[in-house]
């Protein structure tokens, strides 16, 4: 198990960075995260597709995808690439602190 | 005993087959109605082959009531919504169609409209999808007079039935340009929006290679904003862009309008949240989802739907005698896919074991995750198996429907379960 600390506090994540225990998740971590993403400032329109996915996680216990996300959550698909450009579901999740969104195949 | 009745919703692959299985268990006097929009069974592993030339459309189509047993009351008719707090199905008409246990069997639906520029200029010119009848019989037209330029094979995004096709589609590709002689003339390009050729480890590196000899460049995570005809060119959300003289594309697919308008059914994509082992709806222990139709992690794909079959018969007859589920699906899927020359890979795998090699079902058999022409037999096997084995609801012989571990080189499986890729 790989671990990270942001705000101070250590964290377990999986390999590509993901938390793998929501519950150690703090807001006061997002902003860390986001940096370490490349994303310097979490804009308000961050904040809402964030809360958003920690909202989704705990009612159905997985990160939405990328298209669940932009029907659901406010922010139009286009924005979403525009406020997380390496890919906005993936990034969200992992800045919200939840694990990857589960692919299917 | 009461009468019961079981509303099976779709005459396609899944909904047949468990009409089929119901009618043999349940009592003579329990009635089971098949609604479906439209008597045209589709065969859908044939689409594959129409573009080059190697099936007709007219031979992929059957009545889907004639796929029903005797005793089965096949319905032509649209479904508005289902009334799950009433127990009942809502037809377009305002008939209602009271139930006691439903199935969803209404598979997914493509959705090209909701790509920009998808269906505008150049759709059914040097736009094409295969995966639709239509759209694969025009695309044999528009490929058999291309004889160089760029050929894009773009996956949208996932989820997608059969996600082996658009692999399966370059390969083929390949080999039919080949065949005509222009295959040096032509660049080939797979477009996906993962991380990989393939979501599964093993056997992405088995297709990544074949891709690789066969000459297909591979672009990965691709989120495809624009599909600009007129011009020429995928436009991604990141501003990429990947040129092409004849595109094909798979849209994006997304669940049946009716689940949509049925509040509490779906999710946002119009999938029926499922519980992956009893095959139960999650809203309601009366409703049991098979196919495409799930937002189950199993692939969009016949044989997942066979498998689902035995479990959710089962499951359903609990239910009407008022027990708990008690049977579990384990995910298995089995693929043939093919490679173009006369040959095809098998995979066999579950929601917990990724595709291995070895050999299917048993220690003899056919071999797993390597190409062989006897893979590519058992491919073109399959149909006549598909409308006289699996659609009657009877079994494959030798294949049952847990996924067999004898045969399978067990020590090469991945650690991980876990999917990687696949969402951006």
């Amino acid at each position: 198990m790989t671990t990270a600390t942001y705000a101070g506090t250590e964290v377990a994540v999986d390999g590509e960075g993901f938390f793998t225990d929501p519950a150690q998740w703090t807001e006061a971590m997002a902003p860390e995260i986001g940096a370490a993403e490349g994303i310097e400032d979490l804009s308000d329109r961050h904040w809402q597709v964030v809360k958003f996915i920690r909202h989704e996680y705990e009612e159905t216990g997985a990160a939405p995808n990328v298209r669940a996300l932009a029907k659901t959550s406010g922010v139009a698909i286009k924005e979403l690439y525009q406020l997380f450009p390496k890919g906005p579901a993936k990034v969200a999740a992992k800045i919200a602190g939840v694990p990857k969104p589960r692919g299917c195949i | 005993m009461v009468a019961r009745s079981v509303v099976v919703i779709g005459g396609g692959t899944g909904g047949t087959l468990v009409a089929n299985r119901l009618r043999r268990v349940l009592d003579t006097g329990d009635e089971i109605v098949v609604i479906d929009a439209d008597d045209r069974h589709l065969y859908q592993p044939g689409l594959l082959f129409v573009p080059f030339g190697l099936s007709s459309p007219s031979r992929l189509v059957r009545s889907r009531a004639a796929q029903l047993r005797a005793g089965i009351e096949f319905r032509q008719a649209r479904v508005d919504q289902v009334d799950l707090d009433a127990d009942r199905v809502i037809l377009a008409d305002g008939t209602r169609v009271p139930y006691d246990a439903l199935v969803v069997a209404s598979g997914a639906q493509l959705l090209p409209e909701e790509t920009e520029g998808l269906t505008g200029e150049g759709w059914g010119e040097r736009v094409h999808t295969f995966y639709s009848l239509p759209g694969a019989s025009t695309l044999a037209g528009a490929l058999a007079g291309f004889d160089g330029g760029r050929l894009v094979v773009d996956l949208v995004d996932l989820p997608v039935k059969c996600p082996v096709a658009p692999l399966e589609f370059c390969f083929l590709a390949d080999w039919y340009l080949r065949r005509r002689g222009v295959r040096d003339r032509v660049e080939l390009t797979y477009v996906t929006s993962l991380d990989a050729a393939f979501t599964k480890a093993t056997c992405n590196r088995e297709l990544s290679g074949l891709l690789e000899r066969k000459g297909v460049e591979v672009v990965t995570e691709f989120a495809t904003g624009h599909v600009d005809g007129k011009g020429g060119r995928l436009v991604g959300y990141d501003d990429r862009q990947v040129g092409f003289d004849l595109a094909v594309v798979v849209p994006l697919h997304g669940g049946a309008d009716y689940v949509g308008r049925s509040a509490g059914l779906g999710d946002a994509l119009g999938f029926v949240p499922t519980d992956e082992a009893t095959l139960a709806a999650k809203v309601k222990p009366n409703v049991f989802v098979i196919g495409d139709a799930t937002d189950l992690r199993a692939s969009k794909a016949g044989s997942v739907a066979h498998f689902e079959g035995e479990v959710l018969v089962h499951n359903l007859r609990r239910h009407l005698a008022g027990q708990e589920p008690d049977a579990r699906f384990d995910g298995h899927t089995n693929c043939f896919i093919e490679t173009g020359f006369d040959k095809a890979l098998l995979i066999d795998f579950n929601y917990d074991l990724d595709p291995v090699p070895g050999r299917f079902p048993s220690r003899v058999g056919l071999p797993l995750l390597r190409e062989s022409r006897l893979n590519h037999l058992g491919k073109l096997a399959f149909e006549q198996l598909y409308w006289h084995a699996i659609l009657p609801g009877r079994g494959i012989p030798f294949v049952g429907t847990e996924m067999p571990r004898v045969g399978k080189r067990m020590d090469l499986a991945e650690s991980t379960p876990e999917l990687t890729g696949g969402t951006r």
